[in-house]
């Protein structure tokens, strides 16, 4: 019988040439050859009275960017939003789904809905479809009952309310500095707002895949305050 | 009494090491993939001489590891006239630099007239870069080399990749640089460039490179050669610009569909 010895022929050489991780999940190799990906960072934290998302802007097929200027943080509902990372259609098709859901939702039970729930549809969707999608996912708003909650959807679909929840493929390279961070007390709005500017800077600076701006949207009972950090004007970096 | 190797099985695994798994184990002089890598480098012929530009980042993978990393080096003591910038795995390029190093001082050490030219230099590393390749065992970088032949006269900027292709040209770009900065440089390109439009060419290049290219930085180097020697300067920052309208404007609302600009 022959064995079969794997050599390196130039065909691998040159397959191999993209491959290489930086020691946690390689979203570019699971996108399909021609999908956009997100490879981003995403972060938001609540606070007493609302809730801050932030969210860097580049969108990258392979190490082109397709899109150094991207809007990440889409809006489920009047005070309920999400944060997208991974492949950019699979997360712009849940975003619309939620959001009819969640439409519809608010006319049958007469109130606005409660973050709880956008966050379990968006889990429902992202587990019953787990083979088929590539999205990690942050539900994030601000409810009369629970008031500012964050919940976490990560890849496989499961869905975990945090303190603080942060993703994409730049947050490996900030859990240290938001543990600490967040070890040293609660955060109030102004805050929680600074924390993740910095900490998402800190994530464009070392992330390859994300960069650009930071988009940052503070979600209160009394409405949104959107705001642009220029990428000239990061609190570090790039 | 516990499992201990005996001389037989010893030799019996060697033997089955070595017939079954030498790729792998045995022999590990094979490059197989480039680790910690640096991106595009540029270059420009102008009216005094050649210039180079290349950022000072090198990427492990995705991660922006190593942020001052020197990719334009010059060969030689001060007065030479040769420089090199290289792209791909670091480690590669130090060992290029080191070896093309070692070669010129020997030169001088040993009594040589004359240093070598630039174009020496890119010939000589055609010929290393081409024999790695047939060895299978690349020196997995794209090098752009420059200098200024003061005996002719004459600036010369050449190119050699990891498999031993060379050129020269006017303008040169390796890696992503090639496809986004090759058009820019050729359509801007004059011979009488003066040395700072020359360097106001690069920098808008490198400033693209950073808009586009996942694996660049915006701090750069720019390094040049002329009749009156050679020189790299320290890494600086460049200026960029996020402000337009379209970009600070919201897309993910309520109404919009997250893509089109309302």
């Amino acid at each position: 019988s022959t064995h079969n010895i794997h050599t390196n022929t130039p065909k691998t050489m040159m397959q191999h040439q993209h491959q290489h991780h930086a020691g946690h999940p390689n979203y570019e190799s699971q996108l399909k050859p021609g999908e956009v990906g997100t490879g981003t960072t995403i972060m938001a934290i609540p606070f007493d009275g609302g809730v801050v998302l932030g969210a860097d802007s580049r969108v990258s097929t392979g190490v082109y960017v397709a899109n150094r200027v991207c809007d990440k943080i889409a809006q489920l509902h009047d005070n309920i939003w999400c944060l997208r990372s991974g492949s950019a259609s699979d997360c712009q098709a849940l975003t619309d789904y939620v959001k009819h859901y969640l439409s519809q939702h608010a006319i049958d039970v007469g109130r606005p809905p409660m973050v709880k729930t956008a966050a379990y549809l968006m889990k429902r969707l992202v587990y019953e479809n787990k083979d088929k999608l590539l999205a990690g996912v942050i539900v994030g708003g601000w409810d009369p009952v629970e008031k500012g909650s964050v919940y976490n959807v990560p890849l496989g679909g499961a869905c975990l309310k945090m303190p603080v929840a942060i993703g994409g493929s730049g947050s490996p390279f900030i859990y240290g500095l938001v543990d600490s961070e967040m070890a040293k007390g609660p955060k109030d709005k102004a805050e929680a707002l600074a924390l993740v500017k910095k900490a998402v800077s800190h994530a464009m600076s070392r992330d390859g895949s994300s960069g650009g701006i930071i988009r940052t949207v503070v979600v209160t009972s009394t409405g949104n305050e959107y705001e642009y950090t220029s990428g000239s004007d990061l609190p570090y970096g790039p | 009494m516990g499992l201990y190797p005996t001389p037989l099985s010893s030799l019996l695994l060697l033997l089955f090491l070595q017939t079954f798994l030498t790729p792998v184990v045995m022999s590990n002089s094979r490059t197989t993939r480039p680790i910690t890598t640096g991106t595009s480098v540029l270059g420009l012929k102008y009216r005094d001489g050649v210039m180079l530009a290349a950022d000072t980042l090198c990427s492990y993978g995705s991660l922006a590891k190593y942020k001052d990393a020197r990719r334009l080096v010059s060969i030689g003591d001060a007065s030479s006239n040769c420089l090199i910038g290289g792209g791909g795995e670091f480690s590669d390029f130090q060992f290029i630099v080191e070896l093309l190093q070692k070669n010129a001082l020997e030169d001088r050490m040993s009594g040589e007239p004359t240093e070598s030219s630039a174009k020496a230099v890119w010939s000589y590393l055609r010929a290393v870069m081409y024999q790695r390749r047939n060895k299978m065992n690349p020196l997995w970088n794209d090098i752009l080399v420059a200098g200024y032949d003061k005996d002719e006269e004459k600036a010369f900027l050449g190119t050699v990749d990891k498999i031993g292709t060379a050129f020269e040209d006017d303008v040169l770009a390796t890696g992503f640089g090639s496809y986004l900065c090759l058009p820019i440089l050729r359509e801007k390109w004059r011979a009488d460039l003066e040395e700072g439009e020359a360097r106001a060419l690069l920098e808008d290049c490198l400033r693209v490179l950073f808009y586009r290219d996942c694996r660049a930085l915006n701090r750069v180097q720019i390094a040049k050669a002329t009749a009156d020697g050679v020189l790299v300067s320290e890494p600086y920052e460049i200026e960029t610009s996020w402000d337009s309208a379209a970009f600070v404007s919201t897309k993910g609302g309520l109404e919009g569909d997250g893509v089109l600009v309302s």
